[in-house]
């Protein structure tokens, strides 16, 4: 075996090893360590905001920021690809 | 892109409105049901597309210039980032819902009853779910459009 190979089969090995015990210690399905943040939200959306769609009060209310960069993203998306793909002047 | 037969541009032509109304209807019920302007964005942009399939893009591109989706996609993005300053002007904070609350007794989009809401609560997120949904159609649709008229014209000229 040539040394790049076994070097990457190591590599491979701890990675492999790693993600194993990650899974391992994973918390179970379903059941949070730490759920303060969603407990205010479930709880305050309606009064808060008034809407019914909590996702949407978290998208557009309480995350706005986070939409604002989605939109941005959007947005060059939409403009590199109308660059690239305008008309040429014949 | 040609466009396709006489039996594909009818049901397109009948299924067309169907699609619209729903993906409207999603963006317009953003914050009472699922989905949202992102949502019923991508549904009404689809709906273009099919529009765009059946009749062709050089027959689509003759009625609605990609500069106009633009300038759409573009007074969309400009709504929702004034909708997030007017939260700084008069809320405070950034992306503050300044039409809702307890405190503010407005006759438009003003806070319900508990469980209670309506399609003209939740202050701010109906009016940035349109931005967000007016951006997203324009925005898709423009990238559909400009991309399948480049490949046919892009054919014809080697042709």
């Amino acid at each position: 075996m040539e040394r790049r190979n076994l070097a990457g089969a190591v590599f491979l090995s701890i990675i492999a090893v790693i993600f194993l015990f990650s899974a391992l210690l994973m918390h179970p399905f379903g059941i949070l360590d730490e759920s303060e943040m969603d407990d205010y939200i479930i709880k305050n959306t309606q009064s808060e905001t008034g809407a019914d769609n909590g996702v949407t009060s978290v998208v557009f209310d309480y995350r706005g920021f986070d939409t604002l960069g989605e939109a941005t993203v959007l947005f060059t998306a939409v403009a590199g690809v109308i660059m690239i793909f305008r008309r040429q002047k014949k | 892109m040609s466009e396709m037969s006489k039996i594909v541009r009818t049901i397109t032509a009948v299924t067309f409105p169907f699609a619209m109304i729903y993906g409207l209807y999603v963006i317009a019920h953003g914050h009472l049901t699922p989905g949202g302007g992102f949502q019923g964005g991508a549904i009404v942009a689809s709906a273009c597309a099919m529009i765009m399939v059946a009749f062709g893009s050089k027959w689509t591109i003759d009625r609605i210039k990609e500069k106009r989706l633009s300038v759409l996609e573009s007074v969309g993005a400009v709504a929702f980032i004034g909708l997030a300053f007017l939260g700084l002007i008069f809320g405070g904070v950034f992306f503050s819902n300044f039409i809702a609350g307890d405190d503010i007794a407005s006759p438009l989009f003003d806070n319900a009853a508990l469980g209670m809401s309506d399609i003209n609560t939740a202050g701010v997120l109906p009016l940035m779910n349109f931005a967000v949904g007016l951006k997203v159609i324009a925005g898709l649709f423009a990238i559909v459009l400009v991309m399948a008229y480049a490949t046919s014209s892009y054919k014809e000229g080697k042709k």
